[in-house]
């Protein structure tokens, strides 16, 4: 296809420098640069461009290397303005170009093809002459255009970062839809060229939308059609077929990146109509370990919706030039060269810590007689008769359902071979959206087996935090149910679809299901012949990616590889002493799905896994006889329920929850008056809650007497010193960075007891990383030594901490505790929650828990208000009986929560419920609170305090 | 050291002396009627009469100047001559006598544009956009005062906030008697944060300024208990320690800000002295957040409030037994 762009697309203009007075650009960082012909034929071309170097030069400062950015269409070097001024403090020397035609460059009147702007890039860098290594920088077309630069110049090149864009179409589909209608013939030029229609819709993609001013100077360059033309021919340019002329030039690009081996980096806003989040997931499969960092509610306009400076250049301190220090004798270097030194140190102590080290990449984990895999068991046990799951309400057919280790192992052999059958490979991701059950367990351990990544988001979310999830985890196919497969249908969530359940040839296809899951059974069960599988993943290969909750912002994907699984696995065996012929009841979702990891016979009570309250007494009692139990996992939400309902128990049930060894409370700590209530209906067991988190399942354990024993430290002290969750599990390490007289946690790592900070953990099952948060992962890393970050102070650097060993993995959980003389690890609330006052840092738990105390008070939430550094506490309680309306507290009441509180408390309102998040409904949202408490104590109206949903736009 | 102490007739002013002759001060006062505080010797004048300052100066080491017309209604003409002509008198005579040190109590609100303040600290005074004449003389005498501060004449500006205490006819009586009366109303929820000042505290932070007038002259600082509490809770800790009913009822914070506006115009056209029931001034100052960082005052000042706001209430239950 061919387009024929308005005559005003071949006028030609000079180069000129942009007016003075733009916003936020500099106008010393511009100048033009005129290329000469190459040939007799050719003709000179004058570009405008933003050089820093003049400024490196003036500072005396020698740049460790070039950042080459390259803008897209329809934008200029305008967009890289921020990196332009930041740059040189970073010893960086950034050029910016305006692309021919486009931005302040010269107007040459040639629709310029991909080719073409590949070699004019080329052919201008060879002239101005590019200090040091170069990395490259691109957006949008930019994008494509600067990877063939890349490609072109290897000796040069140092890394790739890459914004919104995209280097491939695949044939099959369709092109994003505005560029689709832009492209028709009789749009093109009317859209790109003779109004700034493109240009405009362009500008209104940005979150939050740009200033007036900063549009101002986007349009700078192309005010007139006659400025526009580079718009149009950029348009036309895209190649839509495959006879397209920029088609080639496109593969090569595309194919090239395949084997680029120089550190990568991905900076992406998924809010973008053109390059979505499928562009991304295709880069990242030719450029796997790429570094990206997804910004939630970022769009198109990535460089201006969020701080992609702060991110660019704290990630080139990781791919920094070893042989060059940060620039010397200089007082404007941003780095001192000691710091430098302790930064490359620290890069050398953290094998595999990203793509400043790849030569020191350790051989690849192997599994042997030390390291098991997860689906051990179901080789081992593949004869055996021996009961391994139990449903006590399966979705279909009589309860309970029994199923054997032969019968499971059978079956996730059979759905191992029919999942490879349908094209499912190893590093696939495969979201799952089936309740969980016999069916889940079988699914997941053969996504195990073939190395298929699973992807795990709990309904709890919502529909729309659960979007976000997969959308944001891209999977290639998703195994459903019904409700999944629907809203998978309804939100265009990506990937091969796989019914759970038979479905009518009308659903079926109304759905997009490619295949049910009675078929990829009976396709591996191959007609009687063995099935046969492909190799199995490696240990160190990616194994699970685990949603948080979204209580503390968007839901984010946790990375596993199966070594850190079968950690997780192993630290529950060890701690609570489960394996083969362990009969376990699995009332808590994430442990339940590791039962056949473990050995066990796991019974799954009659329950509706998403609401865990519907859990009876009787329900656990009737699981426990089924399995002759002596093992219970339950969620808090569910043991609430089972000792409401304990007066429904028989005396046959009293025997059989007396055989009961272990019990656990997993997902948020729970009552110590909760866990003797249920302690005693079952007297033989040894009450658990264990700490942790989705990117920890299991850091420290406490049990029922070892809470009294925190109890007695407390009324000691004469207040609540915090929630102890006990002392980490086997191999587990807790360290606390203490926190500044900003209530940030600066210090560095260390056990000194007594100390409040944030709890940073290290163990075997700690997460691998966060998926596509590579900034949100350096941020969980900082200071432990492992992350790339310019601040990191190694954990190992710490003369109070146990020495880090290399290798190991540390995780910031965004709590903060302390540790007392024994060891011992107290929660005293999320960093986000503490409260500078001018008296100093206050966390708020150990406050609440000493207004809980008081009769008729049933929960309690300390908050700040005000400036930081000088907030005022204030206190919102729940009472018992709940008040009808959000109101003041009486004076008595106000009284009492003063009198208890060992910190001055301003005001103190009493509200109907306080809000909590959405998945856990125990943990309060203080973070909502604390605004809602400033609006409500500045004099506005007294609202009720709504739901934490609000939160998720 | 001999301070002379303007406006000691006063409840703060009385206070101030109390405080002053309690660190081994010598003590003079000067207001229009004897101070009745013992141990003062009094100076009997008006600060708009120059030869009355004249005389109160002679022979003072330092200079608090408390005088001031601080009712809520009356000739705007009136207010000047004495907030802010008093003022310059005042200044002129310690320039004339070789006075060392000044303290000129200001209030917060000749920083206050009728905006919630939450957590700030003391902003530049701004006769411009201070409510109400009695802020607005406030403001310019505290920038004229701060005009004159140099190495010689070493100023300071302090402002308490809202001071309150036993024997207090302006705040503790105003709301007791409408209290009494059944009108005293609670503007919105009654949920606005309100810093306010025991009397001993702001007396204290006052003698603290003088003495550190060395270092922090050229100063403003806003005086609090640093224990600030929303409105209602205030009115009623106060209603409870005179033995009176607390307020009951509820008028829209909006409505009371226009009526205060009304009422303001009515009287400002109504000859006689008599103050109005409600201005946009007293009706901001009850509905909306207003508390200060205190972090700079109590750091420069050397000086932290010694009586609580729950022992201050216990006093002045007390003073009403």
């Amino acid at each position: 296809m061919t387009y024929d762009l308005p005559a005003s697309a071949s006028i030609t203009a000079p180069a000129a420098l942009p007016p003075r007075g733009l916003d936020g650009l500099d106008p010393d960082f511009s100048r033009l640069v005129t290329v000469p012909a190459r040939d007799a034929g050719g003709a000179s071309r004058t570009w405008h461009l933003l050089d820093n170097g003049a400024q490196l030069d003036a500072l005396g400062v020698t740049p460790v290397g070039t950042i080459l950015c390259v803008h897209g269409n329809p934008t200029w070097s305008y967009l890289w303005r921020k990196l332009v001024s930041q740059g040189a403090a970073a010893g960086w020397r950034v050029i910016a170009v305006d692309q021919l035609d486009m931005g302040f460059s010269e107007r040459t009147g040639v629709q310029r093809g991909l080719p073409q702007r590949v070699r004019d890039l080329g052919e201008l860098t060879a002239h101005v002459g590019l200090t040091g290594p170069v990395v490259t920088l691109g957006h949008d077309w930019g994008g494509v255009v600067s990877a063939g630069w890349a490609l072109d110049h290897p000796d040069q090149l140092r890394a790739l970062m890459l914004l919104n864009t995209a280097v491939h179409q695949p044939a099959a589909d369709p092109i994003p839809a505005p560029l689709r209608l832009a492209l028709r013939p009789a749009i093109l030029g009317a859209a790109t060229v003779r109004t700034p229609g493109f240009l405009e819709t362009t500008l209104a993609l940005a979150h939050p939308p740009l200033s007036r001013e900063v549009k101002a100077g986007f349009r700078a360059p192309y005010a007139g059609a006659a400025r526009r033309g580079g718009i149009g021919g950029f348009v036309a340019d895209i190649p839509v077929d495959s006879d397209h002329p920029s088609r080639v030039e496109l593969d090569r690009i595309a194919e090239g990146l395949r084997s680029l081996d120089v550190p990568a980096l991905m900076l992406w806003g998924p809010r973008d109509p053109i390059f979505s989040d499928r562009y991304l997931d295709d880069l990242v499969g030719r450029l796997p370990h790429a570094d990206v960092h997804r910004f939630e509610g970022a769009g198109h306009l990535v460089a201006e919706d969020v701080d992609y400076t702060a991110a660019v250049l704290h990630w080139l301190d990781g791919v920094r030039p070893a042989t060059t220090a940060a620039p010397e004798g200089s007082p404007d270097a941003a780095t001192p060269p000691d710091a430098a030194t302790s930064r490359d140190a620290a890069a050398e102590t953290a094998p595999a810590a990203g793509p400043a080290t790849p030569a020191t990449e350790p051989a690849p984990l192997r599994w042997s007689d030390d390291l098991r895999p997860m689906w051990d068991y179901l080789d081992a046990l593949s004869s055996s008769r021996d009961t391994a799951l139990v449903e006590m309400a399966p979705s279909s057919g009589p309860a309970p359902r029994t199923v054997s280790w032969r019968l499971l192992s059978r079956r996730v052999t059979e759905i191992a071979a029919g999942l490879s059958a349908v094209g499912v490979r190893h590093g696939d991701r495969v979201s799952l959206l089936v309740q969980p059950g016999a069916d889940l367990t079988a699914v997941l351990y053969a996504c195990l087996r073939i190395g298929a990544v699973v992807v795990v988001a709990d309904a709890g979310l919502g529909v729309r935090g659960l979007t976000r999830a997969v959308r944001g985890a891209w999977p290639d196919h998703v195994i459903g149910a019904l409700p999944g497969l629907t809203a998978a249908r309804a939100l265009g969530w990506p990937g091969q679809k796989i019914s759970a359940v038979d479905l009518a040839p009308t659903a079926r296809r109304a759905l997009g299901v490619t295949h049910t899951l009675r078929e990829i059974v009976a396709l591996g069960s191959g007609a009687g012949s063995a099935p046969v599988l492909p190799s199995p993943p490696l240990p160190g290969d990616e194994a699970a990616i685990l949603f948080t909750s979204g209580s503390t912002g968007p839901a984010k994907g946790v990375v596993y590889t199966h070594a850190q699984l079968c950690a997780i696995r192993d630290v529950l065996r060890a701690q609570y002493d489960v394996g083969v012929g362990t009969g376990l009841v699995a009332g808590f979702a994430p442990f339940a799905l590791l039962g056949p990891a473990l050995g066990t016979r796991s019974v799954t009570p009659d329950m509706d896994v998403t609401a865990p309250r519907t859990l009876t007494a009787r329900g656990v009692a009737a699981a426990v006889a089924a399995a002759d139990a002596t093992v219970v996992f339950l969620s808090p939400a569910a043991i609430t329920n089972v000792v409401a309902t304990a007066d429904e128990l028989t005396d046959a049930d009293h025997a059989a929850l007396a055989g009961v060894r272990t019990f656990l409370s997993a997902g948020a700590p729970i009552s110590e008056s909760l866990l003797r209530a249920v302690g005693q209906l079952m007297p033989g067991a040894t009450g658990h809650t264990p700490y942790g988190m989705t990117e920890g399942l299991l850091l420290t354990d406490i049990t029922g007497e070892g809470i009294a024993a925190a109890r007695a430290l407390s009324e000691a002290a004469g207040h609540s010193l915090g929630v102890c969750v006990g002392t980490p599990t086997g191999p587990a390490k807790v360290l606390i960075s203490a926190l500044d007289a900003d209530g940030r946690a600066t210090g560095v790592p260390s056990n000194t007891p007594g100390v409040t900070g944030e709890i940073v953990a290290s163990a075997p099952h700690l997460k691998d990383h966060y998926d596509r948060l590579w900034l949100t992962n350096e941020a969980s890393v900082r200071g432990t030594g492992t992350g790339t970050g310019a601040d990191a102070v190694t954990v190992s650097a710490s003369p109070a901490a146990p020495s880090a060993q290399p290798g190991e993995r540390w995780h910031r959980t965004g709590d903060v505790g302390h540790l007392d003389d024994a060891g011992r690890l107290w929660i005293e609330g999320r960093l986000a929650h503490v409260v500078v006052t001018a008296a100093g840092v206050v966390t708020p738990v150990g406050l609440e828990q000493d207004i809980e105390s008081l009769a008729g008070v049933a929960r309690a939430a300390v908050v700040g208000v005000g400036p930081v550094g000088t907030q005022q506490l204030v206190a919102v309680v729940e009472t018992a009986p709940p008040v009808g309306k959000v109101q003041r507290a009486t004076s008595e009441l106000s009284a009492a929560v003063r009198a208890v509180s060992r910190e001055p408390i301003a005001g103190v309102l009493v509200v109907p419920t306080l809000p909590t998040d959405v998945r856990h409904n125990s943990k309060i949202d203080r973070a909502y609170l604390s605004d809602w408490a400033g609006a409500a104590l500045s004099g506005g109206r007294l609202r009720p305090p709504t739901s934490a949903t609000r939160r998720l736009p | 050291m001999k301070v002379l102490v303007t406006g000691a007739s006063g409840f703060l002013g009385r206070t101030v002396v109390e405080h002053m002759l309690a660190a081994g001060h010598e003590v003079r006062t000067f207001q229009r009627r004897p101070s009745g505080v013992p141990g003062a010797s009094d100076v009997l004048g008006s600060v708009t009469d120059v030869g009355d300052v004249d005389r109160a100066a002679g022979g003072m080491d330092a200079i608090v100047h408390l005088a001031a017309k601080v009712s809520l209604a009356g000739d705007r003409a009136d207010f000047t001559a004495v907030n802010v002509g008093g003022t310059q008198n005042m200044l002129e005579a310690a320039r004339r006598h070789g006075v060392g040190s000044f303290v000129q109590v200001s209030s917060p609100s000749v920083a206050h544009a009728g905006d919630s303040i939450v957590g700030d600290d003391a902003l530049p005074a701004d006769p411009a956009h201070a409510r109400g004449d009695y802020a607005r003389t406030k403001a310019e005498a505290e920038l004229v005062a701060l005009a004159a501060d140099s190495e010689e004449l070493r100023v300071v500006a302090v402002r308490p906030h809202l001071v309150w205490g036993p024997g207090d006819t302006q705040l503790v009586e105003r709301v007791v008697e409408r209290a009494r009366a059944g009108r005293l109303p609670l503007l919105g929820d009654g949920t606005a944060l309100i810093d306010s000042t025991y009397v001993d505290n702001a007396a204290s932070a006052i003698l603290a300024a003088l003495h550190r007038a060395d270092v922090v002259h050229g100063q403003s600082y806003v005086v609090t208990n640093g224990e600030p509490r929303m409105v209602a809770e205030l009115l009623e800790g106060i209603c409870r320690a005179a033995g009176v009913r607390p307020p009951q009822w509820k008028v829209a914070a909006g409505l009371a800000r226009a009526a205060g506006g009304a009422i303001e115009a009515v009287w400002a056209i109504r000859p006689g002295a008599d103050e109005p029931p409600m201005t946009r001034f007293l009706a901001e100052q009850l509905s909306t957040a207003h508390w200060f960082d205190q972090r700079r005052t109590r750091r420069d000042l050397d000086w932290t409030p010694g009586v609580s706001i729950e022992e201050g209430l216990a006093r002045l239950a007390v003073s009403y037994r």
